[in-house]
């Protein structure tokens, strides 16, 4: 029941000076963090405290300087559609119809094109765009095209989905939407997803469990479970228990930002 | 709805300043302002474009310079869409090749011409590598800068999502640049005349260019207004062409202003 999916052990990175008169930056050090299956991991922490570099080294899109990155076991160094990825910024492929881009992988794996249109349309309605198939980017909203990443990566059948603040470019209300609609999805195809964000809501609304980092070098500083019951909505927002979690989280980083701001 | 009137008054503001032009240049010509050996008068110049036009040379001097440049910049295109869009994305690659295209890119190609003329005679393949070099290097620099600038976040998706490194090529960059290439395309195509006319003008039996040439010999001014309205309306159709091809391959482009 609990197999761990994904698994990082004394993660370092040394970001090397570029010249004699600087010093190396360590963005990240001593990390280790697991998912286990159908686990949603959310981790929050400052800005600036190396989470995208994290999750592009488990994503295989950066090198570690040190440590390892484990799924099932085995060790990876290169980026693979074992890991998919959703990315804060525009990433669908403009040229391509919403359809399209969902089979974008499919494709790539010489995956039938009956076989793929059928992966597809399942896809583009569990993200509620059914009727927007051929539909081009640019003719959606922020919103629905996160949706499309989001169908786009889940079509592939990734072992684990690594989100880097994917919601971090959507209004407020929009924002809302897609986390419900994300816990829902997670809920419905127990993926395993591990999750980048600097919001504390958002963590709580979303995750099993949450780590907290530190600021530069990028640590983390505690792991949280969240055991609230019930649907995961924006109604959750209000009740005590999240107040609680989110003060306590609010705390530990409060801490962080304030160290961040006098550079100490 | 609103665009409309908004478009017809750009065609219409377009037009007017040819108007002028012509307008300027009749009240010159006509006008008797300026001796007519220097500037011919517009129905001196439409008598020699319809006499070149009756003997058949207007079409067949036109041919022949089209084809060189299309030629000449055709195989430019596809030599620097290659070289270009590798030099964007390896650095070893960038490094082994971009000190020779740079120093290459400031040789004129004029000074060109006497050895192009010593290694491949008169014949239409020299026209073709005077062309060829006067646009290849330009365009392997523009095909590396638009490649560089299309969006990582792309790139990145498409190999988290399994893409090996030639799909990646075919199936993101070279797609994700082509607005941008298209683009480069238009302007080389237009800079292919420029050199056409350089080849031209120094060693050629035929052409728009050879034309302007030997009209100045004899004083024959009006052909050589000809040949330049000519080269000017086919680079106008060429480009209105390009955007047109433009449009149609690349409909999901997203054009500022648009």
């Amino acid at each position: 029941m609990d197999n761990i999916k994904l698994k990082v052990s004394n993660l370092q990175k040394v970001f090397p000076a570029a010249n004699r008169r600087e010093r190396d930056v360590v963005a990240l050090k001593d990390i280790n963090l697991e998912v286990k299956e159908s686990e949603f991991v959310v981790m929050v922490g400052p800005s600036g405290c190396g989470k995208s570099t994290l999750i592009n080294i488990i994503g295989g899109l950066e090198d570690a300087t040190q440590g390892s990155v484990q799924i099932d076991g085995k060790e990876v160094t290169q980026p693979g559609a074992d890991r998919g990825m959703v990315f804060q910024g525009y990433s669908l492929f403009p040229w391509l119809t919403v359809q399209k881009n969902v089979e974008f992988g499919l494709k790539m794996k010489k995956v039938p094109k009956a076989e793929r249109e059928k992966i597809s349309r399942e896809f583009i309605r569990l993200i509620g765009l059914s009727g927007f198939e051929n539909a081009l980017p640019k003719q959606l909203s922020g919103g629905m095209k996160q949706r499309v990443a989001i169908a786009r990566t889940l079509a592939n059948h990734p072992e684990i989905l690594l989100m880097d603040e994917p919601f971090g470019a959507l209004d407020a209300q929009t924002r809302v939407v897609m986390q419900e609609l994300l816990a829902r999805i997670s809920r419905e195809t127990k993926n395993t997803i591990l999750f980048i964000t600097h919001d504390i809501d958002e963590a709580i609304l979303l995750a099993d469990r949450i780590y907290v980092m530190s600021r530069r070098p990028g640590t983390i500083r505690e792991v949280l479970e969240v055991k609230i019951e019930g649907e995961r909505s924006h109604e959750m927002l209000v009740t005590p228990e999240f107040l609680e979690m989110k003060r306590k989280i609010m705390d530990m980083l409060w801490q962080e930002s304030q160290d961040a701001a006098l550079d100490k | 709805m609103k665009k409309k009137p908004q478009r017809l008054s750009y065609g219409c503001l377009s037009f007017l300043s040819f108007c002028v032009i012509i307008a300027a240049w009749c009240i010159a010509t006509y006008g008797g302002f300026v001796n007519e050996i220097f500037m011919p008068s517009p129905t001196d110049v439409w008598n020699s474009l319809t006499e070149m036009a009756r003997d058949g040379s207007l079409l067949e001097n036109c041919y022949i310079s089209t084809k060189r440049v299309m030629v000449g910049w055709f195989w430019s295109a596809i030599a620097a869409l290659p070289i270009g869009m590798l030099m964007a994305r390896s650095k070893k690659f960038s490094a082994i090749i971009q000190p020779i295209i740079e120093f290459a890119r400031y040789l004129p190609v004029v000074a060109l011409v006497p050895l192009t003329i010593l290694y491949l005679g008169i014949e239409e393949n020299q026209k073709y590598v005077i062309i060829f070099l006067g646009t290849f290097f330009q365009l392997v620099l523009m095909v590396c800068d638009t490649v560089s600038s299309i969006e990582k976040n792309m790139i990145n998706a498409a190999r988290t999502l399994g893409a090996n490194k030639l799909q990646i090529y075919t199936h993101v960059i070279f797609p994700a640049a082509l607005p941008g290439l298209m683009d480069d395309f238009r302007l080389t195509i237009g800079w292919a005349w420029t050199y056409l006319v350089v080849a031209e003008m120094v060693a050629a039996a035929a052409g728009l260019g050879y034309i302007i040439l030997k009209s100045q010999r004899f004083l024959a001014t009006d052909v050589i207004f000809a040949g330049l309205i000519m080269i000017g309306i086919i680079g106008l159709i060429t480009d209105f062409l390009l955007r047109i091809l433009t449009r149609l391959i690349v409909p999901w482009h997203e054009r500022l202003g648009d």
